[in-house]
């Protein structure tokens, strides 16, 4: 009997068990909230994938959501966040999203490895990422660098550095020390590293909203040289939307998608271009946690990498996609690899698409270029409240 | 058959409840030591604080010792109080105490669910394999390789099958994937402990249930699930920890929304300018572990009783 009784309280034991975590989870169920859009029926619904978090690096798109220019078009867009380990890419080559968010040099790199991807709009014009150093270190060129703790993130990250550096006859193995960077700037602030890595729109702006302390007030862009790859030459494309390649080429229905999705995401950016403080605004509603002052620095940095639009918003142009597959082809990282082994075949890109997009904004008189933009002078706060 | 009364029984032997009055007060102690523990954690922090290098120790150009300035390791206080004022500048933004609690109990959530799923898919294998041995032999090398994946490769891979489910009406939320790849981490020792537990009774006493004619699920049930308690709880022990660490870290490669993963994610990003914050959901983590770790032994004491004591059936 005794064996039995303890069979019967093992068990009760379990299922209470089973019981608690059933309980725990099912609370679990309904409090988390989608980012679904909220339109009608009739309604196409895309899915487009980030390649970080939710912030004002990928306003246009929110802002396109919130000021329902995607329902107009006749979208149900999902806006998936990205992560440390998604990309972007091979989400949409896995078909498991739309559309996505993905720098060039990156999504050529997986288009080599045979993902099916098309860019469609190139949303950034201008490269973001900076070489950041203190004024006493003199390094106003990259032959500065000579000598130096050189940080970089690495990860496909570092390929104007590298270029730049090669260009001034700097061997990049030999020549400086490089530095693995972390994601946040204590090691520059520390001395670590001599020139950090850093986008214009995140991780510099971090830097001006840390307390100096040796005045007690925040570090100031006068403190600081800054190496901006578009002056040196060596700037790669950045942000741009990519497509699935095989839908593109054989179903008529994605290809009106993607031209009303280019419609609605450009209206979004402009929109933003216009009002940078209410794209601002959107960006915090849907989640971000960086700070109000950081978050307008990220918008209004964000801006000037799209205007003025030398061109028009979006349309990819041939000298800088060119430019950017000679640095992916034949600039050797720290281990010796390059981001491509041969020029990109087939449909690597594409102004169809956002063409037609332009044409109807232009037709509604919405003015693409922003020539007359002018960029907001942010101040920013500590901790980028 | 003489000799079976005086062996050692299959299982284990019935541990009397201990009185109540007792019981409280080694609970009290319990709750006396741990406060203690953290205390000493904290005074080990500041005393590092105090004597170690601002700038680190360096030996051959490798950092040993880490830097003991404000921006690399703040003060306790100095967390404490970050936990106090809100999380932004933002008019409704709400205390990180707050923020880190939410993040807290979704996490908890999320990894009970995937524990609980581990633990069921765990019992379920080991069962399997202990019934079949073609199950064991074409089974095992699998389970044990399933955990030499790494789980930033996996995590991934999860959260895009997970997008497109749809089971029914219940549409697959981004949680479920997290509570996968919890799941993912947790069903390994309980599956291995259950298989070692369902074991371990002797071959006498296998023998003795056979001679009753016991089916096998009366064996199972009055035989060998008893006996593998001793081994289970080490094995919960194990898959909780490896579902809490399963869930943040999925949190994190994926950046799934709303708990404690995403949230040093979120913070760390601010760890240049305010690097208090960031220790803030470095604490809601512990505190996420310490609670699981604190859960499971209750399970612990609930299954006492089992506890072999050394002594005779």
């Amino acid at each position: 009997m005794r064996r039995r009784s303890r069979t019967r309280t093992t068990l009760r034991a379990l299922s209470v068990g089973a019981v608690l975590a059933l309980l725990a989870t099912a609370c679990g169920g309904d409090s988390d909230s989608g980012e679904t859009g909220t339109a009608g029926d009739a309604s196409t619904k895309v899915k487009l994938q980030l390649q970080w978090v939710t912030q004002a690096q990928f306003a246009g798109y929110f802002a396109a959501l919130d000021q329902g220019y995607f329902a107009d078009e006749g979208l149900d867009v999902e806006i998936l966040e990205g992560g440390v380990d998604i990309v972007p890419q091979t989400v949409l080559a896995q078909g498991q999203a739309d559309f996505a968010v993905a720098w060039v040099p990156k999504a050529l790199a997986s288009r080599e490895q045979g993902a099916g991807i098309t860019d469609v709009a190139q949303v950034f014009q201008r490269s973001g990422t900076l070489q950041v150093s203190f004024k006493d270190k003199n390094i106003t060129s990259p032959a500065d660098l000579r000598g130096k703790k050189v940080g970089n993130w690495g990860f496909g990250n570092e390929y104007e550095l590298f270029a730049a550096m090669t260009e001034a006859g700097l061997d990049p193995a030999k020549d400086v020390t490089l530095v693995q960077q972390q994601f946040d700037m204590q090691a520059l602030l520390k001395g670590d590293i001599d020139a950090a890595q850093a986008m214009d729109y995140n991780e510099f702006a971090q830097v001006l909203e840390a307390k100096n302390p040796a005045t007690g007030q925040l570090y100031q862009p006068s403190d600081f040289n800054v190496l901006n790859w578009n002056e040196v030459g060596t700037s790669m494309l950045q942000d741009a939307v990519w497509a699935n390649t095989e839908r593109l080429e054989s179903d008529p229905a994605y290809q009106e998608t993607t031209v009303k999705f280019l419609t609605a995401a450009m209206k979004g950016w402009i929109y933003c271009r216009d009002n940078a403080a209410a794209c601002r605004d959107i960006v915090v509603a849907k989640g971000s946690k960086l700070g109000a002052s950081h978050q307008l620095w990220q918008m209004n940095s964000v801006n000037q990498l799209i205007w003025p639009s030398a061109s028009k918003i979006g349309l990819i142009d041939e000298t800088a996609w060119n430019r950017t597959v000679e640095i992916a082809r034949k600039t050797r990282n720290a281990e010796g690899a390059t981001v491509l082994t041969q020029a990109p075949e087939g449909l690597a890109y594409t102004n169809d698409y956002i063409q037609r997009a332009l044409d109807k904004l232009t037709a509604a008189g919405v003015d693409v270029t922003g020539k007359s933009y002018e960029p907001e002078t942010v101040t920013l706060k500590e901790g980028g409240a | 058959m003489t000799g079976v009364a005086a062996e050692p029984g299959p299982a284990a032997v019935l541990v009397g409840d201990r009185p109540a009055a007792p019981r409280a007060r080694a609970t009290l102690a319990r709750a006396g030591w741990l406060v203690a523990s953290l205390l000493v954690v904290c005074a080990l922090w500041e005393a590092y604080k105090l004597v170690g290098p601002a700038d680190g120790g360096s030996v051959l150009g490798a950092r040993l010792l880490p830097r003991s300035d404000d921006a690399s390791m703040p003060h306790v206080w100095q967390v404490l109080e970050r936990f106090g004022r809100p999380e932004s500048a933002a008019g409704d933004s709400s205390s990180v105490l707050v923020a880190v609690l939410e993040a807290v109990w979704f996490t908890f959530r999320v990894a009970m669910a995937g524990l609980l799923l581990g633990v069921l898919v765990g019992i379920g294998l080991g069962v399997l394999m202990d019934r079949f041995t073609v199950a064991e032999r074409g089974l095992l090398p699998y389970v044990v390789l399933s955990q030499t994946v790494p789980l930033v490769a996996l995590a991934p891979l999860v959260v895009g099958w997970g997008g497109r489910l749809q089971i029914g009406d219940v549409t697959w939320r981004p949680w479920m994937s997290v509570a996968v790849i919890a799941g993912y981490l947790a069903f390994f020792p309980v599956a291995v402990g259950t298989l070692r537990g369902l074991r371990s009774p002797a071959a006498h006493s296998v023998e003795l249930m056979r001679s009753f004619n016991a089916s096998w699920r009366q064996s199972l049930l009055r035989l060998k699930l008893p006996a593998s308690v001793p081994y289970l709880v080490p094995a919960l022990r194990l898959a909780a920890a490896s579902a809490v660490v399963g869930a943040i870290v999925a949190e994190i490669s994926t950046g799934i929304r709303g708990g404690i993963g995403r949230l040093v994610i979120e913070y760390s990003r601010e760890a240049t300018s305010d690097p208090a914050k960031v220790w803030t959901a470095f604490t809601g983590a512990a505190l996420l572990g310490l609670v699981v770790a604190g859960l499971v032994s209750l399970l612990d004491g609930a299954l006492a009783r089992y506890r072999p004591a050394g002594g005779q059936a």
